[in-house]
């Protein structure tokens, strides 16, 4: 098992004291060790892989990569398009389609000879938090096999928290990258909406979707970032803003950092535990020189709802494309096209998709579209207002990033139940905002996230208050042992 | 007729959808082309891939900004485009980009000419979308009697301005002249083919019935697949027709989407309002709501070339052209670009000349040879010459049609081919008198009969002048030496 971090392993490849291909060839050994009891992986790209880690090595010899993760392995969620391998969303629907063609984050990952080992398992669609809902696997949180990993991202953050890959990718569209962070222990951060192209991630809630990194630590987490934002021409909503080196952002220094703790995340929906846990967290930034208070962020009272209506809203359009007449799933025995069309959807499509699909279906229909999705586009307005107002007067938001550790499989079969696990995360997508999670502590030996908020384009800040409190506590040393 | 005939006023509003001639779609780079292999003009984008994302097309864009200035119409600054949802394997995402509650552009109007008379016909809104894809029925003509149904997504993609009146239409002929004033003028801004064969420009024509007089309007149908000028005009008098029997009879008319059926020359229902979709439109979250600033919009506005009824105001004013040369430049632009190119090129030619043979005999050779003024192999300067030489009466109008033929036949200039069929028209008197005298000392009678005051005979005598000089002799120097040489033998 690796614990080593990426840039390490990085600059031990760079020294020429590793080689790519070795680096490889253990990463799979240890896959292949531990993935039967984790099931994080559902693609491997075994011949791929060495044969990139080979040109690698060969670059790495001439010294002609500048890349800072030159080498490392990455594992990548299989919604995001990778030319020649399968991307099924962990959905029958798409259990056989092989992308013709390479998304933009992605590309920018191989650009800088990082080396992909394999597509992560997910809920179908990214539709869930729990990773239950994949019809490819099912994903153990590597802390307590008895565990979800958390979703939809699960087998991106177990694969790290397993210690069979450095680093990794998500995407986050209501707390797909931090939750399951949360639940393994790990780093996630979702980056500001439109920083990385989103050109080549299946779209799940296209105005919510980013991709993001997991990782170990926050410094190897900034360095992939580094790597895979910046603008895209394929990408119309992608930000035509420079790309800071966030790696340079990370001094540990938050003396004068101003916090803020909305009284709405640390109320009865969150555990007694983790409430006791971020108190903590707080204490330690408190003596690190940064100050908190309480404030009151009451448009988070809407976000919930709200965000159950745009992002089904979007998904019902997104997801209309898988129809059966092209390169998903097809359904035996359809009269006519029609027929085709109902049989396929109807049986390659899981449940909770088919619940957003219906809720988006219905949100959008004449004579609801107004008492439903324009109302909760208003709301999003008054949630992106709520943020600036408490921006206004400080520097960073801190919540639990979940309500609860990781729970047992099969204890969320409500719906409801099951949504409520992202009321801390949800709004941050709701305003676009940069966000992410740190290792804060342990509830029962489950890990507890440490949720950080900043203002539009302000990773930097985020990441370096992360930063400061990974380097003065040593929660993320901890590994699991399954 | 009935008194009946007169109890109905007809109400028509019509919606054109133009294809621009973008390079590329309007979502991706793939190519913008009719007719190409099947599925080979496509990208992940118009494959509707997963993950695959769309991006505006800018020049699409200027087109659309274009047809909205042409047609004066009010261009917002700010639109949206919108997702329209519906199943069809022709349509790969499920939904079409569109533009819904905020189109970019509103509020025009279009003159058209009936019976010499002008009328204003309101434009309600002009929006952007992209087509769809085709489908290809196999087995049949049609989709019925077909055993399966072949996808073509070349034309998914394709950037489209849909172009909706005001039912401001009142019969056959004023919505013909509509649909006819605007393919020209999304030609002549060159911003559309308007073929309506092959599609490039299409037609729904919603029509409905209202008692003479009455202003609340009738239940309308709308007919689709009427595929050129022709057919609108029939549509509408068979779909009038049949809901004038209806009425006529005490039933109603159902709201409803008919097909036009060339064969048949009728219209049968496609489907019914209860079959309507329900289109779901939304924002387009891939898209962020486009922004055109006024000085975008300025630029635009000067870049706009003549429309096609300034262009006819100027021929008649400036060059004296008739109804039907105006009728025939406007119809083909790229023969109206040629035309004025080449009175910018010619030297002594006026245009009225130039217009003569443009649309006489160059434009007959033209056809002939299989060609149109797009693919033409006969450079504008090389007829201005031409043109120059007819002008200044240095060859014959003979001489002029062997010139034009041989322009499209072979690659020489235009002094190298009059040379070469024996030199320009014979100015220099003294050769014209020895052949004049000749022909008249062998036909002494026809002189004779000259003489006795049958001057039409001088005509036959002036064909013989006319074969001796290989037609190269000046017909009306020719005419008046033989009337002058009879008078003195």
């Amino acid at each position: 098992m690796t614990t080593e971090s990426a840039l390490d392993l990085a600059k031990a490849l760079k020294n020429r004291d590793k080689k790519a291909v070795d680096v490889v060839a253990a990463c799979f050994d240890g896959i292949d060790r531990s993935d039967n009891s984790i099931q994080a992986y559902v693609s491997l790209m075994k011949e791929q892989a060495l044969e990139q880690a080979a040109q690698v090595d060969k670059r790495l010899d001439n010294g002609d990569t500048t890349s800072a993760l030159a080498g490392v392995p990455i594992g990548l969620k299989d919604n995001l398009c990778l030319a020649g391998t399968r991307t099924t969303c962990s959905s029958k629907m798409l259990e056989h389609f092989v992308s013709p063609y390479t998304g933009t984050a992605v590309q920018k990952v191989l650009d800088a000879d990082l080396i992909p080992v394999g597509k992560l398992n997910m809920d179908e669609f990214a539709m869930g938090s729990s990773t239950e809902t994949s019809y490819m696997a099912k994903t153990k949180n590597p802390w307590n096999l008895n565990t979800v990993p958390g979703g939809s991202s699960g087998g991106s953050a177990a694969t790290v928290a397993a210690g069979q890959v450095p680093l990794s990718l998500g995407s986050d569209t209501g707390g797909s990258i931090r939750q399951p962070a949360a639940f393994c222990g790990v780093v996630g951060v979702k980056p500001t909406y439109g920083r990385v192209s989103r050109y080549g991630l299946v779209a799940f809630a296209s105005s919510l979707d980013q991709i993001g990194p997991f990782a170990n630590t926050v410094e190897d987490a900034a360095a992939l970032l580094s790597i895979i934002c910046g603008h895209d021409p394929h990408d119309a909503t992608s930000l035509q803003q420079a790309v800071p080196n966030f790696s340079k952002a990370l001094t540990g220094d938050v003396k004068g950092l101003k916090i803020a703790v909305p009284k709405e995340l640390f109320g009865d929906e969150i555990s007694a535990d983790i409430k006791s846990v971020t108190q903590q967290a707080l204490d330690t930034y408190k003596s690190l020189g940064a100050s908190y208070e309480l404030v009151s962020m009451e448009s988070f009272k809407a976000a919930l709802a709200s965000y159950y209506i745009i992002a089904p809203a979007e998904a019902s359009a997104n997801l209309a494309r898988f129809d059966g007449v092209r390169y998903t799933h097809r359904a035996e025995g359809g009269d006519t096209l029609h027929d085709m069309m109902i049989k396929t959807r109807g049986e390659a499509f899981g449940e909770e998709v088919k619940r957003r699909i219906i809720m988006g279906t219905f949100v959008l229909s004449s004579g609801y579209y107004d008492a439903y999705y324009l109302k909760a586009q208003k709301a999003r307005t008054v949630i992106k207002e709520d943020f600036q107002r408490v921006f206004n007067d400080y520097d960073v938001i801190l919540s639990p990033t979940t309500p609860s550790t990781a729970f047992e499989f099969g204890s969320k079969s409500n719906p409801m139940d099951m949504y409520l696990n992202d009321i801390a995360t949800i709004p941050a997508n709701m305003a676009g905002l940069p966000a992410m999670s740190i290792p804060c502590g342990f509830s029962s030996d489950m890990p507890v996230g440490l949720q950080l908020v900043t203002p539009i384009l302000d990773e930097s800040t985020m990441l370096n208050a992360a930063y400061a409190f990974q380097q003065a506590t040593e929660f993320h040393l901890k590994k699991a042992d399954f | 007729m009935s008194t009946t005939d007169t109890a109905f006023d007809l109400v028509i509003g019509i919606e054109v959808h133009c294809q621009l001639k973008t390079n590329s779609k309007l979502f991706c780079p793939s190519e913008n082309a009719f007719g190409a292999k099947a599925n080979t003009n496509v990208s992940p984008v118009n494959l509707a891939l997963p993950g695959a994302l769309p991006v505006l097309n800018k020049e699409a864009v200027r087109m659309a900004v274009m047809a909205g200035l042409a047609l004066h119409c009010d261009i917002r600054e700010e639109s949206v485009f919108a997702r329209k949802n519906y199943f069809y394997p022709d349509l790969p995402k499920g939904y079409q980009i569109s533009q819904f509650d905020k189109p970019y552009c509103e509020h025009g109007h279009l003159d058209i000419q009936v019976d010499g008379n002008t009328k204003r016909i309101g434009i309600t809104r002009i929006h952007m979308e992209e087509d769809a894809g085709k489908l290809v029925h196999q087995g049949a003509d049609s989709i019925a009697g077909s055993t399966h149904s072949i996808v073509d997504l070349n034309r998914a993609g394709t950037p489209l301005i849909e172009i909706v009146s005001e039912p401001d239409i009142r019969s056959a002929a004023e919505a013909r002249a509509y649909v006819e004033s605007l393919k020209l003028i999304v030609q002549h801004i060159g911003i559309c083919d308007g073929n309506m064969e092959e599609g490039s420009l299409r037609a729904d024509i919603n029509i409905s019935l209202k008692p003479a007089g009455s202003t609340t309007f009738g239940t309308r149908t709308e007919v689709k697949n009427v595929n050129s000028f022709r057919s609108i005009e029939k549509a509408i008098q068979v779909e009038a027709k049949r809901q004038k029997d209806i009425l006529l009879s005490g039933g109603t008319i159902i709201q409803e989407t008919r097909n036009f059926d060339e064969a048949s020359q009728s219209t049968t229902s496609l489907r019914g309002k209860e079959d309507a979709h329900d289109y779901r439109y939304f924002p387009e979250p891939d898209l962020p709501p486009l922004l055109l600033s006024d000085a975008y919009i300025a630029n635009c506005k000067a870049q706009l070339p003549a429309l096609p009824e300034e262009k006819i105001q100027q021929y008649k004013k400036d060059y004296a052209f008739s109804e039907h040369e105006c009728k025939v430049l406007m119809g083909d632009v790229a023969m109206d670009a040629y035309f004025r190119a080449s009175v910018s090129c010619a030297k002594k030619a006026s245009p009225k000349t130039i217009v003569k043979w443009l649309i006489g005999d160059f434009n007959a050779m033209l056809k002939e040879q299989q060609h149109t003024f797009e693919t033409i192999g006969v450079t504008v300067q090389r007829f201005s010459d031409l043109c120059d030489e007819i002008e200044s009466g240095s060859i014959s109008g003979k001489i002029a049609k062997s010139v034009i033929e041989q322009l499209f036949s072979g690659d020489k200039s235009v002094s190298d081919i009059i040379q070469s069929l024996g030199g320009g028209q014979i100015s220099d008197q003294s050769e014209l008198q020895r052949i004049v005298e000749a022909v008249l000392k062998n036909n002494l009678d026809v002189v004779e009969k000259i003489k006795a005051g049958k001057t039409a005979s001088a005509n036959f005598l002036m064909g013989q002048v006319m074969k001796e000089s290989k037609g190269r002799a000046k017909p009306d120097l020719v005419r008046s030496m033989i009337l002058d040489s009879v008078d003195k033998i």
